[in-house]
């Protein structure tokens, strides 16, 4: 078994390093954004003198290099520093913002992946008929239109007219998780059709791939129907590419749907992350980037174990 | 039950084809094929590549590989139509009644799962018995088929067992639901002649135990005269002779079949060693990159000029890396290479272009050696260019002489690569390494995926080269056939060492050592009970991959 943990191992040190060098690109990349922070907490109307004392007080003189490692082990600790523009601590504004942004991304990944990878499977099954090209159809015309297009026509036509679910996807801790699913319907709808396509189109595309395989033939030749050949032979040997699409998809579920947590108002990282930007309010924008660079790293890290762990021939040397 | 267990009449099979810039259109590729097969009988299907037997053998269980369809006739199995009978009664037919056994069965195990998974799905799947049982049965056929340690064979992956291993594992899979038909498509054509017998020994004896019935496909007349009791001998799709084992090989009625059975006809005289042979391996010793284990032990061997060295030995046995050695590409860990009368740079950069030139290469699959945008002209005229400088119609008229002495012809010239049978590919390859005009050329198993005749025409080919060129040959095969019919000289290798080393006759006479006594012994011979023969005078056990 040592070779496939000596893999492992590798594939995680790998992601630890990535993380650190993306942590120096974000910082370097706030560093050189044009701007000044102290200018826009005390406005125009500033003093030199109260600008030069606020920046001292801010810590924006200190070398970089300094402030990049304070600010890194700082990080590692939890701590994420303050935001310049309120004084609050960034980790404690953030977390619950978090777990919210998590919430969406996890309840619509609930419904995503297994309605992509069914379809998917139903697509093989029914190949160039009918079923296959609407479901091809439907489904790219999903990603073709912009997201925050397709939330405002499901707003209106759900929320406004049929009056279904609410447009606007306010929850807090005080909402039980049925309200808070209520809530959320309409959000998790919009990211379902705009993740959908791709998972889906991918699972197709592997499955296929396998189904050119001799060991379909014979399972074909077991008798076997064509669900057992598709579910039994050829989904286990797809499972490694699927996976990949799967945790990109997740992973855009999480940073990418900032537009839709605008759309809807939704408490998230997105807004929070939005709202900060146009602040100037490097802590915080450089937190939020370190947190979306860890996810999106640590979810390809999982799709590249799966990969690992899905492969007879590493799980079971000779 | 009726006294016939397969009965087919007139069977018609087409296909799609889509060739390049054309519009697809459909062909036929079985014209009306009729036969018996009585119940616990074994039925030879025979023929070169492209003559319908295994779409034949597929059209039994009603299933056409990609877009074969079977268009006409009929395919009774157990007194009911099958070509008739709706989706649900083939699918109980498939993997109940008729059980199929591919060639490569590497490629026929799923991956992803476990053997014994996969060995009982079928019989399963048709509830012709439970979990439990059919593992029992498993377990029951491993042991008849000789597989070691049954009991736990099973809960290992495809990967964990040998290819020979894997094909024994493949006919329990087919044995298991108790089918009353068997189809063996070319099951031992991918192993090692040591390992086929065994395979074949386990079949036939399977076969017999368990009473089924067998359609026997493969190219080889002499494996198949082992097994069968009838055999149909097929050709582009049509039927050339159909009658007992007996009969086709003592007494074959049609030209065709005569000149399989007498294939091999090569007689080449055996020449005597001269005194400066034109390379000599001295002590080679070679291991592969990043691996602790030498695959080649102080290697030993001489080529002289004009003369032809088969090197012969199973797969793993290290006549391939011996040629990579030869050629530079993978330098020795000890020894040297000596070259018309130079030693050679152990590393292909330290060659010149002359080394390079004097020694060339011709492989065993024709089809990926050649650029497929280019014409055989440009094929052909690339090394005139390169070693020579040729230009025009100097060049031009080099290729021409070249297409006249590998038999092909100018109007070969302009043609593509996929224009060409396998047999005129491989002619191509040959032409261009002798444009090179070398003092030897290595020949890498150049005919193992060439039909017998076609083969046979190929290596006549090469010894009439021969004698024009007066080029060496280091010919590498697994195949004693051939061996015989055109080497001056053999070393037979087994793990890496050369264990048997001298001119032919020498070497092809005994008193043998147990291994070539194996080997030698265990080319299928086209006489009946041959395998029995071999199996009861065996000294040695096969390696068993």
């Amino acid at each position: 078994m040592s070779p496939i943990f000596k893999l492992l191992a590798q594939r995680i040190a790998l992601s630890l390093l990535l993380l650190l060098l993306i942590s120096v690109v974000i910082f370097a990349g706030t560093m050189v954004l044009p701007g000044d922070v102290a200018q826009s907490i005390l406005g125009q109307s500033a003093t030199p003198e109260a600008l030069a004392n606020l920046r001292a007080e801010l810590g924006v003189n200190d070398p970089p290099v300094q402030r990049y490692f304070a600010w890194l082990f700082g990080a590692i600790q939890g701590d994420l520093g303050t935001a310049l523009t309120s004084g609050q601590d960034i980790s404690e504004a953030l977390a619950s913002r978090f777990w919210n942004t998590l919430f969406l991304a996890f309840w619509a990944a609930v419904v995503a992946v297994p309605l992509a990878i069914f379809l998917g499977l139903l697509a093989v099954r029914f190949k160039d008929r009918w079923p296959d090209k609407l479901i091809s159809g439907v489904t790219l015309a999903s990603i073709s239109i912009p997201e925050f297009l397709i939330g405002y026509v499901l707003m209106y036509l759900i929320a406004v007219q049929l009056r279904w679910f609410p447009s606007v996807a306010m929850i807090n801790d005080n909402m039980s998780l049925f309200e808070k699913l209520n809530a959320i319907a309409l959000p998790i709808a919009v990211l379902t059709l705009v993740v959908l396509a791709h998972m889906m189109r991918m699972t197709r595309a592997a499955i296929l791939n396998v189904m050119q395989s001799a060991y379909i033939e014979t399972a074909e030749l077991k008798g076997l129907n064509a669900f057992q050949v598709i579910y039994r032979h050829a989904f286990p040997n797809a499972i490694a590419p699927i996976v990949n699409v799967v945790m990109l998809n997740l992973a855009y579920l999480v940073v990418g749907v900032v537009v839709i947590e605008v759309v809807f108002v939704y408490p998230g990282m997105g807004q929070y992350l939005v709202d900060h930007v146009s602040k100037r309010d490097v802590p915080v924008v450089q937190a939020c980037g370190l947190i979306f660079a860890a996810v999106y790293i640590g979810l390809n890290m999982i799709a590249d174990i799966v990969a690992i762990l899905s492969n007879p021939r590493l799980r079971h040397p000779k | 039950m009726s006294d016939t267990l397969l009965k087919v009449r007139d069977l018609k099979i087409g296909a799609t084809i889509y060739p390049p810039g054309e519009r697809p259109r459909d062909i036929e590729i079985v014209h009306g094929v009729s036969f018996d097969l009585a119940p616990g009988k074994v039925l030879g299907l025979i023929g070169e590549s492209g003559a319908g037997k295994s779409t034949i053998g597929l059209a039994s269980m009603a299933y056409g590989r990609g877009g074969v369809q079977i268009t006409g006739g009929e395919v009774w199995v157990n007194g009911r139509d099958i070509l008739k009978t709706g989706q649900r009664d083939v699918r109980s037919l498939r993997g109940g009644e008729v059980t199929y056994v591919s060639q490569s069965a590497a490629a026929s195990f799923n991956p992803a799962k476990k053997i014994m998974d996969q060995v009982v799905e079928a019989a399963v799947e048709q509830k012709k018995f439970s979990r439990k049982d059919a593992e029992a049965r498993a377990r029951v056929l491993f042991a008849k088929l000789g597989l070691p340690d049954p009991d736990n064979i099973g809960e290992r992956y495809p990967h964990q067992v040998s290819g020979g291993q894997l094909q024994r594992c493949m006919t329990a899979l087919a044995l298991c639901p108790e089918p009353d038909l068997v189809v063996f498509d070319e099951p031992t054509t991918a192993l090692d002649v040591t390992t086929q017998i065994d395979v074949l020994m386990a079949i036939k004896e399977a076969i017999r135990d368990t009473g089924v019935a067998a359609l026997y496909i493969t190219h080889d007349l002499a494996v198949v005269a082992q097994v069968s009791d009838d055999i149909m001998v097929l050709k582009m799709g049509n039927t050339v002779e159909y009658g007992s084992v007996d009969q086709i090989i003592n007494n074959p009625q049609e030209e065709y079949t005569q000149a399989l059975v007498s294939v091999r006809s090569i007689e080449h005289e055996e020449k005597a060693p001269t005194p400066d042979p034109v390379l000599s391996v001295r002590n080679i010793t070679a291991r592969y990159k990043g691996t602790q284990f030498d695959v080649l032990h102080n290697v030993n061997v001489d080529l002289y000029p004009g003369q032809t060295l088969a090197v012969v030995g199973e797969s793993g046995s290290g006549k391939s890396t011996l040629a990579r050695v030869i050629t530079g590409l993978l330098p020795p860990r000890e020894g040297e290479i000596e070259f018309a009368g130079r030693t050679l740079s152990g590393d292909l950069k330290g060659r010149s272009r002359e080394d390079l030139r004097e020694l060339q290469m011709i492989y065993q699959m024709a089809d990926v050696a050649m650029n497929p945008r280019q014409t055989v002209g440009t094929i052909i005229g690339r090394p005139l260019e390169f070693y020579f400088g040729m230009r025009g119609a100097e060049k031009k008229k080099r290729i021409i002489e070249l297409l006249d002495e590998i038999e092909l012809g100018e109007k070969f010239m302009d043609r593509y690569p996929a224009e060409l049978s396998g047999g005129q590919k491989q002619r191509v390859c040959i032409a261009r390494s002798l444009a090179a005009k070398p003092k030897m050329i290595i020949c890498d198993e150049v005919t193992s995926a060439l039909d017998p005749l076609v083969a046979d025409g190929i290596l006549k080919l090469l010894l009439d080269l021969q004698k024009i060129e007066d080029v060496a040959y280091l010919f590498i095969t697994h195949d004693l056939a051939t061996v015989r019919a055109i080497s001056d000289n053999i070393a037979v290798m087994y793990q890496g060492k050369v264990q048997r080393y001298g001119g032919k006759s020498k070497v092809l006479s005994p008193p043998f050592d147990d291994y070539t006594d194996l080997l030698l012994s265990s080319v299928p011979e086209m006489k009946l009970g041959w395998l029995e023969e071999v199996i009861a005078n065996r000294k040695m056990e096969s390696a068993g991959n």
